[in-house]
């Protein structure tokens, strides 16, 4: 049997999972990578996306976040997300939510910069809607 | 002196105030647990926040270009206060403890010749402090209206510090909060927000990563950049949470004191209307024993 992962999510609020897995797909800003055990320390920002995780007995979950960042190191890896939603309890409500909000967000942007950045959110959000 | 049915009165509204006042207390014992474990819950986020910031800022010691909001403006001119309070009283002195760590604060701020605005969370602190310096307060959060406290609200608020950062409106901000250390301590903590202050990583315990060296994706400062932001609204929360489980202890205990203390007046009413009713029965038996004197005299 392979060796397992340490996987945490980690909310502002709560502890979401600390369990042991086989490996995680996680959305970075860069493109997304996958995690098995003994990964290199790696520290990466996220784009808003959907963390998929390989359980021990072959299930997979799917997890959606928004906001945050991911660190692998020799522990194992830490996923900080400002926003996690069971991809079973996201439905294409709550999704057109985050595309308004991000919509608004664009139109607010008051220097360059952040405009781009938030379109940047929006269009992974709306990538996202019409995977769905 | 009062008489008999002054005293009754009286008795009647004390135990009914200590009635309001013990039901205030299990209340408050019970919203303490639930915020207590939220305060709780939210620890591991706003740790492991620390330790990825602490391995940054080390990673990007002595390189030019750090974020202002790491590095400061470069000078100290104007102080934003934000003062996070309840939104109801009857809780000690838990909301006048913080109005007034800022009021100090403010104070000695301003003798130095600097500005200082304030941004009040919670009507409470507003309410302490509006009479001095209702025209340098910008702003008043109210959550009156949020039943728990979550990312959300610290998020906003987070953004309008952010945004006013952004406008050049202050160089340097401090958060006011009541850190819960148990039911009966809560300390009134500032803690400055911008520039932020990130622990030295001497504190940090550093991984043994064997040999190997972290890579970046993005580069450190535009993850730094990223970060920073993100760790003020998170700041902000652990204040709010915090906060929220101080407020209940400083109620349960101020409530526990309001009900003993209406116990002992009770006790002591009552004991001068008994007293005053033996006065009377004696007085009266008096009368009836002198009367029957007379006559039989």
């Amino acid at each position: 049997m392979a060796e397992l992962l340490k996987f945490e999510l980690v909310s502002p609020e709560k502890l979401l999972m600390s369990k042991d897995v086989t490996s995680v797909v996680i959305p970075g800003t860069e493109g997304d990578f996958g995690v098995f055990a003994n990964h290199a320390p790696v520290l990466s920002t996220m784009r808003p996306g959907i963390v998929d995780i390989t359980m021990q007995d072959g299930s997979n979950e799917r997890i959606f976040v928004r906001g945050g960042f991911a660190e692998v190191n020799p522990n194992g890896l830490t996923v900080l997300a400002e926003q996690a939603t069971n991809m079973d309890d996201l439905d294409a409500n709550a999704l057109a939510q985050h595309i308004q909000n991000a919509q608004e967000d664009v139109n607010d942007a008051k220097t360059e910069d952040k405009k781009q950045k938030a379109q940047e959110t929006l269009d992974h959000l709306k990538q996202l809607e019409a995977s769905l | 002196m009062a008489n008999l049915k002054d005293l009754k009165n009286r008795i009647t509204s004390v135990t009914s105030t200590q009635k309001i006042t013990r039901a205030m207390q299990m209340v408050a014992a019970a919203k303490l647990r639930k915020a207590q474990e939220a305060a709780e819950a939210a620890r591991p986020f706003s740790e492991r926040m620390a330790v990825v910031l602490a391995n940054l800022s080390a990673a990007m010691e002595g390189r030019e270009g750090a974020s202002p909001l790491m590095a400061g403006t470069g000078k100290d001119q104007t102080h934003l206060l934000v003062v996070c309070t309840a939104e109801r009283g009857l809780c000690g002195g838990f909301n006048s403890s913080i109005a007034k760590l800022a009021r100090e604060k403010a104070n000695i701020l301003m003798t130095e010749g600097k500005d200082v605005k304030i941004l009040c969370v919670g009507k409470k602190g507003h309410d302490a402090l509006k009479r001095e310096f209702d025209k340098i307060i910008i702003d008043v959060v109210d959550l009156k209206s949020v039943k728990s406290i979550g990312f959300t609200q610290a998020n906003d608020i987070a953004s309008t510090v952010l945004s006013l950062f952004d406008d050049g409106e202050f160089d340097v901000c401090t958060l006011f909060y009541s850190e819960f250390k148990n039911v009966i301590t809560q300390i009134p903590t500032a803690q400055q927000l911008i520039p932020a202050i990130v622990k030295k990583s001497d504190d940090v315990e550093p991984l043994d990563l064997n040999g190997a060296i972290y890579e970046y994706e993005p580069e450190e400062d535009e993850i730094l950049a990223d970060l920073l932001p993100r760790n003020i609204a998170i700041q902000i929360l652990r204040a709010l949470l915090e906060n929220g489980a101080s407020e209940q202890g400083a109620r349960m205990s101020a409530m526990d004191n309001a009900t003993r203390n209406a116990g002992e007046m009770i006790d002591k009413l009552t004991l001068s209307y008994n007293r005053q009713r033996q006065a009377q029965i004696t007085s009266e038996l008096i009368e009836i024993i002198s009367g029957a004197e007379a006559l039989n005299g």
